[in-house]
């Protein structure tokens, strides 16, 4: 998927491109019929001379359309096989739902009462409560797990509570949230909170674990204390791990959410999909589906990027 | 000082699941101030435990090690070491790699200027003072070796330990820190203590080459005295008769008195 993104890239610099391929008929027919586009030309003799931009960037061009098309491929077949089976159940078909999206998204921010608001303000509502409660868990979480990391007792220590509660399925939790904040919101926070945590922890433990042992030894031989330590060699070293228990949490979060909304009503994009179905519209309900998928995508794209930032080797 | 590092009747052994491995045996080694001493013997045999012991990376489980007229209980910056895998922090440039160990050791009584002056004098002194802002992935090997060395050195610190420093390094880029390392020590008198087991390597570097038995239970065999006078240059040395002499030495401890059955 990163692959694909970076090749973009380098295509929308390569400008001789766009020209070139409204020129030439073959290079504006289908996708697979992009390759030999170097080669086909009758206004240009050679168009590799003529074009080092083209010979520079071709081989990525290629590369890029021969990731592209099993992604087409693939999002056309899954549009295919969902209009068959829609043609032979109630299921809403691609069209009708496209339609239905369309609608919904002309006004995403309209707010008719606490019941009625726009896909806009559910995605938000939804958002912000993931961010609340993964947040805290990141506050927690990430701290909690270089210190189990760093010291063997209290490794020891939290080992049968983590590998006891981190099994549990996210939704068990929300009772005790009710029943301790006596509110829904912030239960559905708590329920995000409590599954989200375990990736942080676990993965930033492992990850202060595996620091090598020569970076271990310079701090050694250097005499270092403790917070340099920390922060020239923990903190660096293990970053990446923690980014992955990151990127993994907001995965579970995203995911719960829907969920732990279903149940506890407001405003949400989890409250919405039960909402349509109480009103049986189930073009939104597929719509809600798709968009949770995306903004997940996304959340997770963006943290992909992030982390990316900070690799060493 | 005639015993500036002492290591006295040196027992290591480590705990494995099969009862005690008795690494080192009594060991018995000074070493003067301002001497080059290598230690060479086949892989195992206790060489870098040794340097470890030095390092104060590990204690002995008998005898004792004085560095300075001090027991050693410990690493502590009186001791510079060069891993042999350079061990620079990726995700800090070299100036900054270095920075670190000169602001541990001189931070509390000199100013950022005067720290950063020390950085770049011992990148300088490497050669290397236009890589300062290189990350050590931006650098070749040898460059980092040669950062590993300007770090160790950066801290002033009494005896310079160096393990196996140039083992991963192709053999013309290893002849030319040979070289440069006989120049720096030229130039700052250090006293060093480093692991090798590249027989021309050792008597091209040290005053003495403190051979090694195989192990368990390794213990000095030897020691040569490197009598070649200093500077030494490479070419001259291989029309030496005298070198050649002190390498068959060491060729004959090591391929002879101490021929592993197995390798």
């Amino acid at each position: 998927m990163s692959a694909t993104i970076l090749k973009h890239e380098k295509f929308g610099l390569a400008p001789p491109l766009p020209e070139q391929s409204a020129k030439d008929p073959v290079a504006a027919a289908p996708v697979s019929e992009v390759a030999p586009v170097a080669t086909v030309d009758d206004d240009v003799p050679s168009p590799r001379r003529h074009t080092p931009l083209v010979e520079k960037y071709g081989d990525d061009i290629a590369a890029f359309f021969r990731q592209a098309i099993p992604v087409v491929f693939g999002l056309a077949l899954f549009v295919v096989v969902w209009a068959m089976l829609s043609s032979s159940s109630t299921l809403p078909g691609p069209l009708k739902t496209w339609h239905s999206a369309v609608a919904v998204f002309s006004d995403p921010f309209y707010s008719k009462g606490p019941n009625d608001q726009g896909i806009g303000w559910n995605i938000l509502m939804s958002l912000g409560r993931v961010g609340i409660g993964f947040g805290m868990a990141a506050l927690i979480g990430i701290p909690l797990g270089f210190m189990i990391g760093r010291f063997k007792f209290l490794s020891s220590m939290t080992a049968p509570i983590i590998s006891l509660l981190r099994p549990v399925s996210p939704l068990a939790w929300l009772p005790i949230g009710l029943l301790v904040f006596k509110a829904a919101n912030p239960a559905a926070i708590w329920v995000i909170f409590i599954s989200s945590i375990w990736p942080m922890i676990v993965n930033t433990a492992a990850g202060v674990r595996e620091v090598p042992q020569d970076y271990l030894n310079v701090a050694k031989v250097l005499n270092l204390s403790e917070w340099k330590v920390f922060t020239r060699i923990l903190f660096p070293a293990s970053l990446p791990f923690v980014l992955t228990g990151v990127r993994l949490s907001i995965g579970v979060a995203w995911l719960v959410i829907v969920a732990a909304e279903m149940l506890t009503g407001g405003v949400g994009i989890g409250f919405w999909v039960w909402d349509e179905w109480n009103n049986l519209n189930v073009e939104h309900i597929i719509i809600a589906i798709i968009t949770v998928g995306v903004v997940g995508l996304l959340l997770e794209q963006f943290l992909m990027l992030l982390a990316r930032r900070f690799e060493y080797r | 000082m005639e015993k500036f590092v002492s290591v006295e009747k040196v027992d290591m052994s480590f705990k494995t699941p099969r009862g005690a491995f008795v690494a080192l045996k009594d060991v018995n080694l000074s070493i003067r101030e301002g001497e080059f001493v290598t230690l060479i013997g086949h892989s195992g045999c206790g060489k870098s435990t040794l340097l470890n012991l030095v390092a104060g990376l590990t204690l002995p489980s008998a005898g004792v090690l004085i560095c300075a007229g001090r027991e050693i209980a410990g690493p502590g910056p009186d001791r510079g070491v060069v891993f042999q895998n350079h061990s620079l922090l990726p995700w800090l440039t070299c100036a900054e790699n270095i920075y670190l160990a000169v602001e541990r050791v001189f931070g509390a009584n000199e100013s950022k200027p005067q720290l950063k002056a020390r950085t770049l004098k011992a990148l300088e002194l490497v050669q290397l003072a236009h890589a300062a802002d290189k990350r050590p992935n931006e650098i070749s090997g040898g460059m980092k070796q040669r950062v590993g060395i300007a770090r160790a050195l950066s801290i002033e610190p009494k005896v310079l330990l160096l393990d196996e420093p140039f083992g991963a390094l192709d053999a013309l880029t290893r002849a030319h820190l040979q070289d440069e390392l006989l120049k720096i020590v030229a130039k700052t008198h250090s006293t060093v203590l480093m692991v090798t087991h590249d027989v021309d390597e050792a008597v091209l570097l040290s005053d003495r080459i403190v051979m090694m038995t195989n192990g368990p239970a390794a213990t000095i065999g030897d020691i040569v005295e490197v009598d070649l006078a200093r500077p030494r240059d490479r070419l001259a040395l291989v029309s030496d008769s005298h070198y050649h002499k002190l390498r068959g030495r060491v060729l004959e401890f090591l391929y002879q008195k101490q021929l592993r059955p197995a390798a």
